[in-house]
């Protein structure tokens, strides 16, 4: 026989999933929150969203010495989330930088993509925040785009139907609720996110409000920080990164109620409005302690 | 519907011989009798060069308690003893016949009509002298399986009909074409280990089936046929042990420590033909199939029969065929060609891929999707047992339950990453095996 026969290790079919597809299904999944944003703010958060992308992928092809800039994909989706960490219209220049401090110190310097201790989107937002503050609290509100704060900084009786929709000043991807839940019911439907992760961090969230608020036990107040800010985006999109986040069933119930926790404690008694960027980044560094801490029970274990 | 945690769907891929009946495969012109068809000591032949022998005669056996005598599966002469390739790799010894096309049975082999009065000890001493192993490709010797240590009371037999391996569907036509001998198989099971309660458990895949063997088993209310989802690997030892008892195998244990002993539909055939009529294990039923034969078929293969006579008879490889594997796409063994190599006691299927179900991946960093952990079916960690291994780590793969990994192959399967995790969980267990053997010297 000619034809040469490959002789390898069972099993001998594989699933249709790859790193790839995977990072094109969180692709997709962020497009309507990514819609919602062009259309509330504009073309200028279009370049945003595209300055991000390029950034990101650009490091990622340089320092990887690759030809293909979209590669596995997994830089454009640090990108992308790195742009809807940011105010509607930041400097150019905050974009590109964002960019290469994400592929380059939140992922490459770890060794690459399953490496990374860190969310790299959110170390690159951590880092813009700390070192260009003004830049990055900038928020406008939606359509008109003057100057206007955060609901998490305003006083006043919130609008939830705006909160839900959209209609309200933030960073790119904290306007829209409805979008956001719509891109994970995609994730979910894919079988690359799970209820834990999402559900331990908007439970917590959820009943601190109502409970340690500042008009006392309020359930509209417990909505309210779920609505406002990037609980959402937070819950959904980057506690549940794969890279960063625990393995085990159990340890991904706990990342999400610790980073509930720390979003709130944050949010009621500490000095920024938002929590979001800072609790999921804390709950990155014990993601192998809680791991090594919580495996599973093994089918016919013996007690020791 | 009742089932095991974790697990994947394939895609089951067995239309192509699910609705054909069993065919008889033609008899070999020489047939290659491997010493060595299960697991435990390889058997000496009873044979020399020149000797005559007849269908059904003893020509290998083996003092070791752990084995199974083989037997010649055509009249003829002895030609050479010499060696011929096994399915896991390697080369085992084997007995080349050529033969007479007599078909003369040797004088062993006759119909016992007095088999139902038979006690457990002659039904045993039977089962081991038909050469009998386990069919469903493990072949572990089914007479040490009926023989547990006396402290283990058996209280359940299990066959497993699930047939959860993609492609194969020989387990499925014997169901259907012999649901009858497959019942009197159990009922013999139960008698030879004193077990009340006989449990079928068929995927529902297979209505056909299902229904089959529940009318033959209508006559014995200690039976119970119950169809199970169809999910991979629902037929695993293990799961179909939680599945039907509640029970949990002990880490390191054996199904009798829980009172069950778990036998495949062909083993139990087997068992029905060796008692009943005196035939010793000869013959099995093989599917051939997959996208790179051009005719697929159930056949009845006699043992020994090289495989290149069988694949003649399915109409030839198509040129596009890129991977030949022993047994099922999920557990079978992938062989660099057909030549020198026969049909066995543990050939359930001869699965022939081409090039567009194999594809060569580079293999990419873990991104700990954590998917391999959800379809474990055992609850081990295959993604930290994997980088263990690429490292070099062999405690720390132990640590995270390499010894437990049933090698279903699911978490590889499922890898976005195409990591080939069994394979890295196989090196950690042959490693820490070896490890453990050179401790306990």
């Amino acid at each position: 026989m000619e034809n040469k026969l490959i002789v390898s290790s069972s099993p001998h079919l594989k699933s249709d999933e790859s790193i790839r597809s995977i990072m094109t299904d969180v692709l997709v999944a962020l497009f309507p929150a990514a819609l919602a944003a062009i259309i509330f703010f504009g073309f200028r958060a279009l370049i945003t969203i595209v300055l991000c992308m390029l950034s990101a992928m650009i490091t990622e092809a340089v320092i990887l010495r690759k030809k293909d800039i979209f590669g596995d994909g997994s830089a454009a989706v640090t990108g992308l989330l790195l742009a809807m960490t940011l105010p509607p219209a930041p400097p150019w220049w905050l974009c590109i930088i964002g960019g290469v401090v994400a592929i380059g110190i939140g992922k490459q310097v770890f060794g690459g993509l399953g490496n990374n201790i860190f969310n790299p989107a959110l170390v690159a937002r951590a880092v813009l925040m700390i070192s260009w503050t003004g830049h990055m609290t900038n928020w406008l509100s939606p359509i008109d785009l003057v100057s206007s704060a955060t609901p998490l900084a305003s006083a006043g009786t919130p609008d939830f139907l705006k909160l839900f929709v959209g209609n309200v000043a933030g960073s790119l991807g904290e306007t829209s609720a409805f979008a956001l839940l719509l891109g994970a019911a995609w994730l979910f439907y894919k079988g690359h996110i799970n209820w834990r992760i999402p559900t331990g961090y908007l439970a917590v969230v959820f009943v601190m409000g109502i409970l340690l608020g500042s008009q006392g036990v309020s359930l509209s107040a417990g909505l309210f920080h779920v609505l406002a800010g990037g609980v959402i985006l937070g819950a959904f999109f980057m506690a549940t990164d794969m890279v960063t986040s625990p393995v085990t069933p159990k340890g991904q119930l706990i990342f999400g109620l610790g980073c509930g926790l720390m979003t709130m404690l944050v949010r009621l008694y500490g000095s920024y409005p938002e929590g979001v960027t800072f609790a999921i980044l804390l709950m990155n560094a014990v993601t192998p302690l809680i791991d090594n801490l919580t495996l599973p029970r093994k089918y016919g274990e013996v007690a020791k | 519907m009742k089932t095991f945690k974790g697990g994947v769907h394939p895609g089951d891929r067995k239309s192509a011989t699910e609705k054909k009946p069993v065919v008889p495969a033609k008899p070999p012109a020489v047939a290659i009798i491997p010493l060595s068809q299960h697991i435990g000591a390889p058997c000496e032949p009873l044979v020399a060069v020149g000797d005559e022998v007849k269908m059904g005669q003893k020509i290998g056996d083996s003092k070791g308690f752990v084995s199974a005598p083989v037997h010649s599966s055509v009249s003829g002469k002895v030609i050479k003893i010499d060696t011929c390739k096994s399915a896991p790799g390697g080369t085992v010894d084997a007995i080349f016949i050529e033969n007479d096309f007599q078909d003369t049975w040797h004088e062993d082999v006759k119909p016992n009509p007095n088999w139902e009065k038979l006690s457990a000890d002659e039904l045993k001493k039977i089962v081991r002298e038909a050469g009998i192993v386990g069919m469903g490709g493990a072949t572990f010797p089914t007479h040490v399986k009926l023989s547990p240590p006396p402290e283990n009371k058996i209280d359940y037999v299990l066959v497993n009909g699930a047939e959860c391996e993609p492609y194969l569907t020989s387990d499925h036509r014997a169901m259907l074409e012999r649901p009858d001998d497959l019942i009197v198989g159990l009922q013999l099971i139960m008698k030879m280990v004193g077990a009340e309660k006989g449990c079928i458990g068929i995927e529902d895949n297979k209505p056909d089936a299902v229904e089959a063997v529940t009318k033959a088993a209508a006559k014995d209310p200690r039976i119970e046929v119950r169809a199970l989802p169809t999910k991979y690997p629902q037929g695993a030892e293990k799961q179909l042990i939680k599945v039907f008892t509640g029970r949990e195998v002990p880490s390191g244990g054996l199904p009798a420590h829980v009172g069950c002993i778990v036998q495949n539909v062909g083993t139990c055939i087997a068992i029905t033909d060796a008692v009943c009529k005196g035939l010793p294990l000869i013959e099995r039923i093989v599917t051939i199939t997959g996208s790179g034969i051009n005719e697929p078929k159930n056949m009845l293969v006699r043992i020994g029969t090289p495989l290149e006579d069988v694949i003649e008879q399915c109409g030839g490889f198509k040129p596009n065929l890129k991977k030949l594997i022993l047994g099922g796409p999920m557990m079978g063994f992938a062989q660099p060609g057909p030549e020198n190599l026969p049909v066995t006691k543990g050939t359930s299927g001869i699965l022939c891929l081409t090039d567009e179900e194999v594809t060569i991946e580079e293999i990419g960093p873990c991104i700990k999707c954590a998917k391999c952990v959800e379809v474990c079916p055992v609850s081990i960690m295959p993604l930290f047992i994997g980088s263990s291994v690429e490292q070099g780590l062999y405690d720390r793969a132990e640590k995270y339950d390499a010894m437990d990994c049933i090698e279903c192959g699911c978490c590889s399967y499922i890898c976005p990453a195409k990591r080939p995790l069994t394979q890295w969980i196989r090196m950690a267990k042959s490693e820490i095996a070896a490890k453990r053997r050179a401790a306990a010297k």
